[in-house]
This record gives structure tokens, sequence and C-alpha cells, in this order.
């Protein structure tokens, strides 16, 4: 994860500056700062079944914000194409449990299906 | 500063999404620059950029459409623009890559028999009105000045962030488009959460995640005494106006709030044709703030709008 995300997570002091800015931290199971957490300690198996990496919309603000220069936003990203690799797609887009939005613009699809699917 | 623009060429990148459904976004942006005097040149055969930049070191392979997009711009003009914030940060990022990083840059003209350094620059169309034009020149441009309606400027993220790659303004409290809307005559109104996410594409993951986002930034605005908010991005507007009915659902403290495109603004201060503007493809009505623009000398009708804000509709 380090080496795909090019991140240095032992920077990271658990400052919680990331998690205390994220849109996103009612919907997720682990919180940004935690994700880290889990991989400095080696856990790695909590994150790969983490619906946090997922509902990362990649907005930036945790990386703009840490004191440490980390870029969770990469490390997100690195869990997300480790597991896409590995075949496990968040969302199926072809799938009959999947339905999609028929006002959404085109660039919500093409935006979504790139971070959520193979 | 260039005081002559007539002889400079714009290239301009439209992306998937701005010839259909955010058309009113592009008519209203290319019109507008008409009436400015700036030439643009829309990138003919171009392709999709892939609307998120790739960041995961290895993905190199997903840095290619954004870095072919580039090339082909070059041999029109020495400026690339693009309105979309999603195609704005993909083509800046990838761009900087290739400046400042030497093995993209070389992998990536190793794989395109190209030799292309980042030479081009990436202006949103906001940088271009402030470098190019002048908030000044633009000012004394407006034939209908937005006197009567109180404007959020949203941001949003992927037009600012991150900022060591996209330096396009303060990331915590930017003042680009504030002084846009200013120059227009709008009276803006700031509200701490015109940086926040509105929920990119998280919808197909679950209505209620948008529905909370953008239920927190449009309460923001009003409650700082926005009427309106003013954005840039197709996906934003998806969220803040397309799908406000989930706010409308689900809270019923909340009140509809009009969105506009930024350019939809410009060109009415500019004079175009309204048609261009695609206010019938709005899913708030901005009816009633429109005829205040458009009486935007007489001071009662401003009394008019906030009074009759409960009327704007959800279609
Ligand atoms: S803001 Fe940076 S240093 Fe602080 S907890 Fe988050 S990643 Fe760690
Ligand atoms: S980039 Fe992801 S983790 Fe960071 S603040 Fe945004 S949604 Fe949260």
């Amino acid at each position: 994860m380090e080496e795909l995300s090019g991140q240095n997570l032992n920077a990271c002091n658990q400052c919680l500056k990331c998690t205390a800015g994220c849109s996103f931290v009612d919907n997720m199971d682990l919180l940004p700062n935690q994700v880290i957490r889990c991989i400095q300690l080696g856990q790695e198996d909590e994150v790969m079944k983490s619906k946090t990496p997922w509902l990362c919309a990649s907005c930036f603000t945790c990386v703009t914000r840490c004191p440490k220069g980390v870029d969770l936003s990469r490390i997100m990203e690195a869990i997300r194409t480790l597991l896409l690799r590995q075949g496990k797609e968040h969302i199926n887009l072809s799938g009959s449990e999947f339905k999609l939005p028929a006002d959404a613009p085109q660039q919500l699809f093409v935006s979504g299906s790139r971070k959520l699917s193979g | 500063m260039a005081e002559n623009n007539s002889d400079k060429n714009i290239v301009y990148y439209p992306g998937c999404t701005l010839h259909t459904w955010a058309k009113s976004l592009s008519d209203t942006f290319i019109e507008s620059f008409k009436k400015l005097d700036i030439n643009l040149h829309e990138l003919s055969d171009w392709s999709c950029c892939q609307a998120v930049f790739p960041l995961a070191r290895d993905n190199i392979m997903g840095l290619v459409p954004a870095a072919r997009i580039l090339i082909q711009a070059r041999e029109h003009g020495d400026i690339l623009t693009t309105l979309c914030s999603f195609c704005f940060n993909v083509l800046r990022r990838t761009n900087n890559a290739i400046q400042t990083d030497g093995e993209i840059r070389a992998k990536l003209n190793a794989y395109l028999e190209e030799d292309y350094t980042g030479d081009v620059h990436v202006l949103h169309p906001l940088e271009i009105l402030k470098v190019m034009v002048g908030f000044d020149k633009l000012k004394s441009k407006v034939t209908k000045p937005c006197g009567n309606i109180k404007i959020g400027p949203y941001y949003g993220c992927q037009l600012i962030r991150p900022p060591k790659e996209m330096k396009f303004d303060d990331p915590e409290d930017p003042k680009l488009l504030d002084m846009f809307l200013e120059s227009i005559g709008c009276e803006v109104v700031n509200f701490p959460f015109k940086v926040e996410c509105c929920g990119s594409y998280q919808i197909v993951q679950g209505e209620d995640m948008v529905a909370d986002r953008a239920y927190a930034i449009l309460s923001n605005a009003r409650k700082n005494g926005a009427e309106a908010i003013a954005l840039s991005c197709p996906l934003c507007f998806y969220n803040l106006d397309t799908r406000q009915n989930l706010i409308t659902q689900k809270y019923t403290d909340f009140s509809p709030m009009p969105v506009f495109y930024f350019t939809e603004l410009m060109g009415m201060a500019l004079g175009i044709d309204e048609g261009l503007c695609g206010f019938d493809k709005h899913k708030v009505d901005p009816g009633i703030l429109l005829e205040s623009l458009q009486k935007s000398s007489d001071t009662q009708e401003h009394v008019t709008v906030k009074n009759d804000q409960n009327k704007l509709g959800v279609n």
C-alpha cells in the first residue's frame, strides 16, 4: 500500500485533522485516520474489508489539511486499486441490483465507474 | 495581461457532459466569450479525459487520455481551457505531472511517441477572465447587472484541490468566483461550506448521503444570506439542483434554492440570448430571481423575491 500510494504512513501522528474535515465519516466503518492506524499496525485485513475506501470520494480535503503531508486520497485509492485488481468490484455496473440514475450527467457514470468498478 | 486578445487562440475542451447534459454551461460560456472578443477554438475529435485523476502511482496508463488531449491542444494554441471541474482537475494535474515528474513524462512520451514537456497552460475560464480580460473590463461590458440577487459562490472540490497541484486559489477561502460575481453586479454572500464536497458520484451508493451533503451546503449558504448559489461543475449542479428534491423529501425545514452555472449569470449580464441559459432544464425554477434580475434597478423587487422565496418550486 505504501508503494502504490507513494505515501510514508509512519509520518502520520494520528492528529485526526483528516477525519475532522471528511464529509463522509457518518457512513464510514473505519475513520480516515483509523485506516492509516490499521496499516501502521499491520492490520491490512481490516482496511481491505472496510467500506471506508469506497466511500472516500477523493475530495482532497484531508490532503489539503494534513500537517504531515500525508496524501490520504492516494492511500484510499491504493486500497481500492488492490481490491479491484483482485477482481473485487464494489459496484457491478451491469449487475441487475444496480440502478443507474436516469437523469444523471455522463460525468457521473465515468467518475463513479472508474472509482467503484473494475 | 494581454491587451489584444483577438490573435490569441484559446483551445476549448468540452468533455463528455458539456454538449449534452450541461449544454447551457457550454453555450453561455461560448457566447459570453464572443461578447468579450476572446477566440475559442474547440477541439474536434477529442476523447474522454477519464474524469478522475489516477491516484495509484503505477497507473501511468490512466494518464494517457489526458496527455493525448494536451498534445492535441498544443497544435492549436498554448492555452487549454475547460469548464467541468473534473476535466479541469484531470488536465491540470496531468500537465503538472508531465512537467514535474521525469519518469511519468518519459513513459508517456515513449508510449505516445511524442515529445511533450507540459508547455500548454491549462486555465479555467475564471482564470482567463481574471488574467486575460480583467474583472474591470468584464464589468465595463455588463449591460444587465445582476444587482438584486444575493449569490453564494460554491467552489466544491476538484476546482481547488489539491492546492499544491491545482494552484487555483486559497483552498480554504477561495475568492476568484466571488470576484467574478461581484464584477457582473451580484451581491456576493460568503459562506464557509463553499469548499465542502457535494457528494460527487456517491449517489450511486446511496441517495441519502448526497441529500445530506447538499442540505448541509445549501442550508449553510442560506443561513449566511444567500438566495441562490453559483457554481461551475455539472456534477455539483446535479447534486445541488437536479436532485434537490431528495433534500425536500428528507428535510421538512428546507425550502428550495435556485442554482446557477456561473456562465449563465455571465451570459445574462452580458446580454446574450436568454434561451441559451436553459433555465427550463433547472429543476429548481429560478424564475422569480430572474425577474428580479431584469428589473435590477428596482429595489422594491428585491423585497418581493425574499417574500416569495417559499414559492420557488421543485419540478
Ligand atoms: S491529518 Fe495527517 S497526520 Fe493527522 S491523522 Fe490524518 S493523515 Fe495522520
Ligand atoms: S479525500 Fe476521501 S478521506 Fe479525504 S476528506 Fe475527502 S472523502 Fe474523506
